[in-house]
């Protein structure tokens, strides 16, 4: 404790005010809690601001928004409701001192703080990829950007990134600056995908066509070359285990990378706690209120997991709420017992980890590799569902009642041919 | 002649197929729901897309208001609506919702504030 820095107190602070920190506050307040939100942003509403392409809302709200008209929706409500929120406040540390006693410590224009707090909503979103971590050498030039910093300079300072312009990696983000690129009038010259298959929603993909933009699918960027801004980057193409093919490379000339290559859970400050990182989802390891390893610590969005549906996020962060309230109200999450959510054939994560069988549950997961007439299965307590196809870029839902939890010892979930 | 692709009315993202004969639509499957079907027929006969971007605006938070179609415009019509909207400048404050300007009869409304 820093005994010259002011000390705030309240029942819950949200870092992150983003869509799941939005969602996560507002409902803390309809259940009564005295909660604070912090964002280091001048603004409210995280990445969504510059995602302005429509596809957001429909299962939150049942109609189609873009991102800004999403991120105020919930600014508007947590306007309404008279939350406390703090923007340009950075969060520099948060202290577990014991289950009821958190300490956040941020710093904002009118000074540094600490925050009393019992519980803790941790909703700082993700992190992009960048090139160095996918492996690309060569010049150190200017004209390399992830997706994301691209979307910022356009959609929110109307500053044109580039002329002519490769994209690494089909993923949403990728795909949907393709089509911003393309139509303010820079020549999309190719998307470059590592996979066998596009990485982003099958909506998403369209726009390829829409804007004749060439998809390599199987192949990777492995260097970029210029003289002091990006001249021309060379692509190979992989194998099926992703190993380069030799004397398959070519290069496209180019003045802009754009790198979309996934995003990471930012999970830093919850490491620092000891919260426990699942390696498959890069987020906490999570029960089924969303609460972390460390009692009282809650996570929800892209935090908690890459998520493709803004929608989902909104509700994550709702259950983190409803996870706070009871945390407090009880002194802890309570459970008969707890049961162990599993991987199986073709799942590549899954969250929530954790069931108590004391209520209904949501089940976010990822295959691995795409598949058609599949089913989805639990052999456990002998869940069966038919999906049509199932796409790793494609997060699956499940629903499951208590009363099946309650009769497993152990769940595995796993996606099988039907 | 079939035409196969997928829908972007929403994020399921179906596999549509659409039969033409004659230049009529005698079949349409894969879709689960009414406005899938209207979509792909739509997307056979006269390709229709939401258009969404940004125009700089004075005196705002910001240097820019996100704008989008009030409702779809032709696809090929969609360079003469970027180069319209190029021209566009506006004076804070805007409202979420408001209409900002109108191009061939089709509103274009602000998505952001400023």
């Amino acid at each position: 404790m820093f005994p010259e820095i002011p000390m705030l107190s309240y029942d819950v602070v949200v870092v992150g005010g983003g869509p799941a920190g939005m969602a996560a506050a507002i409902r803390a307040k309809e259940l009564g809690l005295k909660v604070l939100l912090l964002d280091e942003n001048d603004y409210l509403g995280g990445i969504l601001p510059q995602c302005i392409h429509p596809g957001f809302g429909l299962h939150y709200y049942r109609e189609e928004l873009t991102g800004p008209e999403f991120a105020s929706r919930l600014a508007k409500r947590l306007v309404e409701l008279g939350v406390e929120y703090r923007t340009a406040a950075r969060v520099l540390e948060i202290k577990n001192y014991s289950d009821l006693e958190k300490v956040v410590i941020f710093t904002s224009p009118s000074g540094a703080y600490q925050v009393w707090a019992k519980a803790v909503i941790y909703a700082a979103g993700a992190r992009e990829r960048h090139a160095f971590e996918i492996g690309i050498v060569g010049d150190r030039v200017s004209g390399i950007y992830t997706a994301g910093e691209a979307q910022t300079l356009m959609d929110l300072y109307g500053i044109m990134p580039g002329k002519e312009i490769v994209i690494v990696g089909s993923g949403d983000v990728g795909l949907i600056m393709a089509r911003r690129f393309a139509l303010e009038g820079a020549k999309v010259k190719a998307v470059v995908e590592l996979m066998p298959y596009p990485g982003g929603l099958a909506r998403n993909v369209m726009i390829l066509k829409d804007f004749n933009i060439p998809l390599y699918l199987s192949h990777k960027v492995v260097e970029v070359r210029g003289k002091g801004r990006v001249e021309r980057v060379k692509v190979v193409r992989v194998d099926e285990n992703l190993n380069e093919i030799p004397g398959s490379e070519f290069w496209i000339e180019a003045d802009t990378l754009i790198i979309s290559a996934g995003l990471v859970p930012s999970v830093k400050k919850l490491k620092k706690i000891g919260v426990e990182i699942d390696p498959a989802t890069g987020g906490p390891v999570v029960n089924d209120r969303l609460e972390t390893s460390v009692p009282g610590i809650f996570v929800a969005g892209n935090s908690l997991l890459i998520n493709d549906l803004v929608d989902y996020v909104a509700e994550q962060g709702e259950l983190a709420a409803e996870g706070a309230k009871e945390f407090i109200e009880n002194g802890g999450i309570e459970s008969r017992k707890w049961v162990k959510v599993e991987k199986g054939e073709n799942v590549r994560l899954i969250a929530p980890h954790y069931l108590s069988g004391d209520r209904d549950v949501y089940l976010y997961l990822r295959v691995s590799k795409p598949m058609e007439d599949v089913e989805l299965r639990i052999p456990e307590i002998g869940k069966r569902m038919k999906l049509p196809v199932v796409k790793p870029a494609e997060m699956l839902r499940i629903k499951l009642k208590a009363e099946e939890i309650r009769k497993a010892e152990r769940l595995t979930v796993e996606v099988v041919k039907a | 002649m079939i035409y196969r692709f997928t829908c972007i009315v929403c994020p399921l993202g179906c596999s549509i197929e659409v039969e033409v004969e004659d230049g009529k639509v005698k079949e349409v499957k894969g879709c689960r729901c009414p406005r899938g079907k209207e979509w792909a027929v739509q997307e056979v006969t006269s390709p229709r897309r939401v258009v969404m971007s940004v125009v700089p605006v004075e005196g705002g938070a910001l240097p820019t208001v996100s704008v989008k179609t009030a409702e779809p415009v032709p696809k090929e019509k969609i360079p003469e609506l970027m180069k319209f909207l190029a021209k566009l400048k506006l004076k804070a404050p805007v409202k979420v919702g408001e209409t900002v300007a109108e191009w061939e009869g089709i509103k274009i409304v602000a998505t952001r504030g400023a």
